[in-house]
């Protein structure tokens, strides 16, 4: 039922008393305006930390080989042992869960390890498979990532950074057909990557120069060892579960200890990310509980000086019932009244807060900061408007209910 | 139109009680013009929110055009007060934020007439009132005769059966007085049934009728 003649009634009563009704409605405002502020905040915390993550398989591990730490077997504690081009094929029979898995090959950081004619810098070397790019992807500007046939003929090419490719080559130029020299040997260039996540293996994407992993070990004669392996967990598997085997397989291939927690390194991002995304919720739900508690305080500022006011206004109202208002029409007024009050206060807050993040997001793109895109959804926005209507209704009713009792007698009487 | 019998009120406050209405027992015709007179305290505005049903009475029959007023629901009472009451006040009783034009329209709008009709229809009262120059005028920026005729306007624009007044002229001077009375009783000659309160003689010499009231009690009803 709506009566747009009742609407002006109570629009006009607000109206003509502004200063009593920015009273009333300021803690709402202000209520409104902190939990936007802080949803967007939050939001630009969830958004920094999506962005780092980004590209990068949340459902992955790192296995790689530390000295052992207790005998077994016969052999010394303190033994150095490593991974080997033999277990990999190992690890891919006897663990079914693993997706993609990739052994992983760091180079020497000597100074301007990489060459071109007369400019030179130092930079990251990596052994890569084709696969690594499915568990740290990159972006490859010009060229094409390492395939499977550089691998099988151990072919000297390589993928450089982006930045790499800025220091040898300048900006916005093409290099790829050209060749480099990587720690004296030359590689032809086949592509240039960014890299899409902020977490990198081993230093800096743009930093760095891929190589077919086969190709690098043998142009350095490193043999067959793997210094890092790289595994991911096929959906619904926990990455643990993966972990754990892989372990399992090392430590028997290369007799460790069962017990021996030392000698096999490793971390699993499916762990760190979870923890993000718990840090995460924990940050919304805490928001979302001081914002709604803002709010909440808000409320009850509308009901308690709409109650003061009702005392004041105790002769308006009595002369209202004098002249034919109906209780109810009196609890409808003064309840459309502080509807009306917190919604528009309280839009009022939201379009504020919505602006000064819009400013915050524009200054913040143009810096480097974690925090990114401060914004509030517009399902948010929704949510806040309907928690307002019904904070309104709930203000309204205790100064309402006061509002009712007020006898027209009271206020006629003469002082 | 107003048949009161044996009417009894009693105002209690925490240690005392007041016996102010002692049997009160009156009737009013239609189209009556009627004075209320009697020492302060004696009980005139009492009885007065009686009959605009403001107020209710402990004992006794209130008759209004041959319905009992008794135990009303407060919906009720303000529905018939809406159709058959105007009332006019001492103190004018305005609402200070709405301009004479809407203060006079107030009742209609709640008799859900719509605001466009019955801020014209208030523009009309104001006009026989003499006051169309001051229909967008705050009631401050108003005299008090002039406030009194808003209020007058406010109380017939609803076509009430009845008009009370509680000391219309207290505030007012002299020759102001002499305005609003003549107001009422050109209203009296339209049918309204007119019961004025008051303690000046000039006022009461006014109306056919003066009742007196003492302790109470309606001592004798003078006919002029
Ligand atoms: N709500 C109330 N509670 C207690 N006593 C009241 C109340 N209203 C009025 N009285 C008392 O009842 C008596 C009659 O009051 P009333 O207002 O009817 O007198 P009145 O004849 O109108 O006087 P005046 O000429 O001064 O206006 C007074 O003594 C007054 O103090
Ligand atoms: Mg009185």
């Amino acid at each position: 039922m709506f009566d747009l003649d009742r609407w002006q009634e109570i629009w006009y009563t607000i109206k003509h008393n502004k200063s009593r009704s920015v009273m009333t409605a300021f803690g709402v405002f202000w209520g409104m305006f902190m939990l936007v502020c802080m949803v967007g905040a939050g939001s630009a915390l969830k958004n920094g930390m999506e962005s780092t993550i980004d590209g990068f398989a949340t459902n992955s591990c790192f296995v790689y080989d530390q000295q052992t730490t207790e005998p077994y077997k016969g052999f010394k504690k303190g033994r150095n042992w490593s991974i080997q081009n033999e277990d990999i094929p190992l690890l891919q029979q006897g663990v079914p869960e693993i997706q993609y898995l990739a052994p992983v090959l760091f180079g020497g950081q000597g100074a301007n390890n990489v060459v071109r004619k007369d400019k030179s810098g130092t930079f990251n070397i990596k052994g890569n498979y084709p696969s690594y790019n499915k568990i740290e992807e990159n972006k490859l500007i010009y060229g094409r990532y390492i395939n499977d046939i550089d691998i099988a003929e151990k072919r000297k090419t390589c993928v450089i950074g982006e930045r790499v490719s800025e220091v040898l080559f300048g900006k916005n130029v093409n290099p790829v057909g050209q060749n480099v020299k990587v720690m004296g040997i030359y590689f032809q260039v086949i592509g240039v990557a960014r890299s899409i996540s902020q977490v990198n293996l081993g230093g800096r994407g743009e930093e760095s120069v891929v190589l077919p992993f086969t190709t690098m070990q043998q142009a350095f004669n490193m043999g067959n060892k793997v210094h890092f392996i790289a595994a991911t967990a096929i959906p619904g598997v926990r990455v643990k579960v993966i972990e754990e085997k892989i372990n399992q397989i090392l430590k028997k291939q290369h007799n460790i200890a069962p017990t021996d927690k030392a000698a096999i390194g490793g971390f699993n991002i499916e762990e760190q990310f979870t923890m993000f995304l718990y840090l995460g919720i924990g940050i919304a739900v805490l928001i979302w509980i001081v914002g709604a508690g803002t709010l909440f305080a808000g409320g009850i500022g509308v009901s308690n000086i709409m109650l003061v006011t009702v005392r004041e206004r105790t002769k308006e109202i009595g002369i209202r019932r004098a002249l034919g208002a109906t209780p109810r029409t009196i609890i409808r007024q003064i309840i459309s009244e502080s509807i009306v009050l917190t919604l528009i206060a309280g839009i009022a807050g939201l379009m504020l807060g919505v602006g000064l993040l819009s400013l915050v997001g524009m200054v913040l793109s143009q810096s480097d900061s974690f925090f990114q895109e401060p914004q509030i959804s517009f399902a948010v926005a929704i949510v806040s408007l309907v928690i307002l209507l019904v904070i309104g209704i709930l203000a309204g009713l205790v100064p309402a209910n006061r509002a009712m009792t007020i006898k027209p007698i009271e206020a006629i009487r003469e002082e | 139109m107003i048949t009161l019998r044996d009417v009894n009120k009693t105002y209690y406050t925490e240690a005392t009680s007041l016996h102010v209405l002692k049997g009160i027992d009156l009737h009013i015709e239609q189209g009556d013009y009627v004075s209320i007179m009697g020492a302060s305290g004696s009980g005139k505005s009492t009885l007065l929110n009686i009959l605009g049903i403001l107020d209710n009475y402990d004992t006794g029959d209130y008759y209004l055009n041959n319905k009992l007023i008794k135990d009303l629901s407060e919906t009720q009472a303000a529905a018939y007060r809406n159709e058959m009451i105007g009332f006019v006040f001492q103190s004018f009783n305005l609402i200070n934020f709405k301009n004479a034009m809407e203060n006079v329209a107030l009742p209609l709008y709640y008799k859900n007439i719509s605001r466009k009709k019955r801020n014209a229809i208030a523009l009309e009262y104001l006009d026989r009132m003499g006051l169309k120059d001051w229909a967008y005028h705050l009631p401050n920026e108003m005299s008090g005769g002039q406030k009194q005729r808003v209020a007058i306007a406010r109380a017939i624009i609803s076509q009430p059966k009845i008009l009370l007044a509680d000391e219309p002229t207290g505030a007012l001077d002299s020759q102001t007085t002499e305005e609003v009375m003549q107001l009422l009783g050109e209203l009296n000659q339209t049918g309204i049934t007119t019961i004025i309160v008051t303690h000046e003689k000039a006022v009461a010499d006014e109306t056919r009728k003066v009742i007196h009231i003492k302790d109470g009690l309606i001592q004798n009803i003078q006919h002029n």
